[in-house]
């Protein structure tokens, strides 16, 4: 159980600490090259040395974690803002017309390849931070509305929520009072696992030029542009992916573990 | 025992002939695909990269060295006056199609090129042109409004190359023209094949077919070189692997110089770029040692003006931008803007724009400039910078030989409006005598420099990596193009 959560944790908050040291303090400028110090490997001036510009690699990741953790937070907040009150609908209005309008709404969206669409939204409104929350976020609004809808149905049968309609609540409010707080736990998993994949969302978009413009540090970018340096400085690819991997990790195994402790009851719930 | 020594000779002939039958084709890579195949239509270079002494020729050409040479015209007379031309064609060319070139398809392709509705990208070559007659089949007579003293050299322009009427309409699908090679297929995002013309005039080519790839990936382009998918990759896109290669007695690795002036373009028409001085501010917060060996790995000559450093006539005036981001600072104060500024600064594709835009924003940042990056595919640029000038700072390579008159036009992308430069201009295209050519040419240089107009970064080098049994590839690029005639394989 807590062998998961606790390394999840770990290697969250160290993802996370530096990112917010990042605001304070960073080993070197990320703004200012100095191409006479390009490509060196790791020594005591650079822990993880310089890139092809000569800037400190770790001040690139901790600056970059901002970024990423940036745009995955806004994203799962657009995702869980939209799509939680719409779960909430679909399944409060289960007997209606409305019900499969919101659904098959979802299912359209989810229908789609959400990179390929990422694509296309920043193709139209330029490449950026902002196009790509947007982008990932609009993927993340079915992913909650199908697990809301799915976890609050089975709730809206039991007998507390029968005694809170005999008692005269709308369904508004009965969504509101009796059905979110019982799915909160859900929720909070899914909200871990899908900060993951927007993490990985935001490196995909800016390793093929479409996330975080230069010279804002991105962890995607850092690795697209280390590409074709691979064989000469091999550091300056390895280590904005080994950020990007052990942050994803960190967050599947917080994920997992948040499950496993919040469990027993909300497993019968998912399926 | 005939036939006993006639098998293993056999089995010899055969294991020869796939090797033989493999050293008749090339395929050469380059980075950029072309939007469409009519040279004399589109500004962009990618059409030249292929289709230049290739499959298309003009009056004259370009030689490897710069020169220009007699190709269809195999002679011509200059009246006393500089104002009349008569071009002597050569006789027993054919199209690909099989139609014969006469002087008519001289007429319709420089009519065509200077019209009222000619979407010819460099329609000024031909603005002196007043009127061109086809005396007879093999007789071009043209008559300038005044002496251009680079006619002849215009006529070289990948964009001044001869058309049939014949062929027009499919032009940009199905090119054809008068060179060693015709076009057999475009697969699009891949490929353009290319086959040798047996009725070409001149000498044939020693290759039999040739493919141009396009692979516009860095990665990519250093794997399929390595694997050996390409034989050859002409202006190789990361410069950082050349070393590698130079390293591998499989390759050789040719840096040539180009024609291309690498600028950091200034948008002169609009706010804060219309001020002098803040351009001055520009130039000398700019390194240009830094981008040179952090975008191109050392690779690339520090310009100081927009013109060529390999060019006799070339003016060092590199001191006069020297890096000094004090005085820079200085001169914004001067320009009242010490508060500092903030501009676009707009970036195509090529690495030597990407890399280079982040290390000049970065230059900018030090004297209080704030740039911000905007990168733009191709279509883009050419769209938003080149054609709606909607830009503050953009990098760019100039490949076009002796542009610099460029500064002269009107309604030009970076805005650039002096009489004193026009001047400059209209006398060298007056003038036919080279040292006064020379000294208006190194004026010429000297005003923009003296201007500002631009910030003046390197000459572009082109790095070509190739299979070393191949010989023949242009080593320097006086014009953007791969010539493939004299290209053959050596054991």
């Amino acid at each position: 159980m807590t062998f998961r959560l606790l390394p999840g944790a770990v290697l969250t908050a160290i993802v996370v600490l530096a990112a917010l040291i990042s605001y304070v303090w960073t080993p070197g400028d990320v703004a200012s090259v100095d191409i006479a110090a390009k490509l060196q490997s790791p020594s005591a001036a650079h822990w993880l040395g310089t890139d092809q510009l000569g800037r400190d690699i770790l001040s690139m990741i901790m600056v970059g974690a901002r970024t990423s953790i940036a745009v995955a937070l806004v994203a799962v907040g657009i995702g869980m803002g939209v799509g939680v009150p719409l779960g909430l609908a679909a399944a409060a209005l289960r007997d209606t017309w409305l019900d499969d309008v919101i659904m098959r709404g979802n299912d359209l969206v989810f229908a789609f390849p959400s990179l390929v669409i990422a694509i296309l939204i920043t193709a139209i409104a330029g490449p950026g931070a902002l196009n790509a929350i947007i982008a990932i976020g609009i993927f993340n609004i079915p992913v909650f509305a199908r697990l809301t809808r799915g976890a609050a149905l089975s709730l809206w049968s039991r007998d507390f929520i029968l005694a809170a309609r005999m008692a005269g609540k709308g369904a508004p409010r009965i969504s509101a009072e009796h059905i979110l707080p019982n799915i909160a736990n859900l929720l909070i998993v899914q909200g871990t696992i899908q900060f993951s994949l927007g993490i990985l969302a935001e490196a995909g978009l800016s390793y093929v030029g479409l996330g975080a413009q230069p010279p804002v540090p991105s962890w995607g970018r850092m690795l697209a542009e280390a590409q074709t340096l691979v064989s000469i400085a091999p550091h300056v690819a390895l280590m904005p992916g080994l950020a990007i991997v052990l942050t994803v990790l960190g967050l599947n195994l917080l994920g997992d573990g948040l499950r496993d402790v919040l469990d027993p009851r909300l497993r019968a719930v998912r399926t | 025992m005939t036939p006993r020594i006639l098998a293993p000779l056999a089995a010899l002939a055969f294991a020869a002939a796939p090797a033989l039958a493999q050293e008749n084709d090339l395929t050469l890579a380059i980075q950029l695909e072309p939007p469409h195949l009519d040279p004399t239509s589109a500004a962009a270079g990618a059409i030249d990269s292929v289709l230049y002494a290739n499959v298309f020729e003009g009056l004259t050409r370009f030689a490897a060295d710069g020169s220009v040479e007699p190709a269809l015209a195999t002679e011509w007379e200059i009246s006393e006056d500089g104002l009349t031309y008569t071009f002597t064609l050569r006789s027993g060319v054919t199209f690909h199609d099989g139609t014969d070139f006469t002087a008519e398809d001289v007429k319709f392709t420089l009519d065509r090129a200077r019209a009222e509705d000619s979407t010819n990208a460099q329609k000024v070559l031909f603005e002196a042109i007043e009127e061109v007659n086809a005396v007879d089949p093999q007789t071009v007579e043209v008559r300038l409004s005044r002496p251009e003293g680079a006619f002849l050299s215009n006529l070289a322009w990948g964009d001044a190359v001869i058309v049939a009427e014949e062929s027009i309409a499919d032009i940009k699908q199905t090119p054809i023209g008068t060179g060693p090679f015709r076009f057999e297929q475009w697969v699009q995002g891949d490929r353009i094949e290319l086959a040798r013309f047996e009725e070409y005039w001149g000498e044939a080519p020693a290759l039999e077919a040739a493919t141009f790839r396009f692979i516009a990936d860095p990665t990519a382009a250093f794997a399929a070189v390595m694997a050996g998918d390409v034989d050859a990759f002409a202006g190789f896109p990361a410069p950082e692997n050349l070393p590698q290669f130079e390293s591998d007695p499989r390759f050789t690795v040719i840096t040539g110089s180009t024609e291309g002036e690498t600028i950091l373009a200034m948008n002169n028409a609009r706010e804060p770029f219309d001020d002098p001085v803040v351009r001055e501010a520009v130039a000398h917060a700019i390194d240009r040692q830094a981008i040179i060996d952090g975008a191109m790995y050392g690779i690339g000559t520090p310009i100081g003006t927009h013109f060529a450093p390999h060019n006799p006539d070339y003016v060092d005036l590199t001191e006069l931008s020297a890096h000094d981001p004090e005085k820079a600072r200085k001169l914004l104060q001067e320009a009242g803007l010490e508060e500092g500024l903030t501009v676009s600064l707009k970036l195509p594709p090529p690495s030597y724009a990407r890399r280079g835009g982040e290390i000049v924003a970065a230059q900018l940042r030090e004297v209080g400039i704030t740039a911000e990056i905007q990168t733009l595919e191709w279509a883009q640029w050419l769209e938003e910078v080149f054609g709606n000038h909607d830009f503050d700072l953009t990098i760019v390579s100039h490949t076009e030989p002796m542009d610099i008159n460029i500064y002269a036009r009107d309604d030009y992308y970076f805005g650039y409006d002096s009489p004193a430069f026009d001047e400059i201009m209209t006398e060298l295209d007056a003038t036919a005598e080279p040292v006064a050519r020379s000294e208006l040419l190194k004026a010429a240089q000297e005003k923009i420099a003296e201007d500002y107009v631009n910030g003046y970064l390197f000459q572009l080098a082109l790095p070509t990596v190739a299979d070393a049994r191949l010989e023949g590839l242009w080593e320097n690029q006086p014009t953007q193009a791969n010539p493939l005639a004299g290209v053959h394989w050596t054991e």
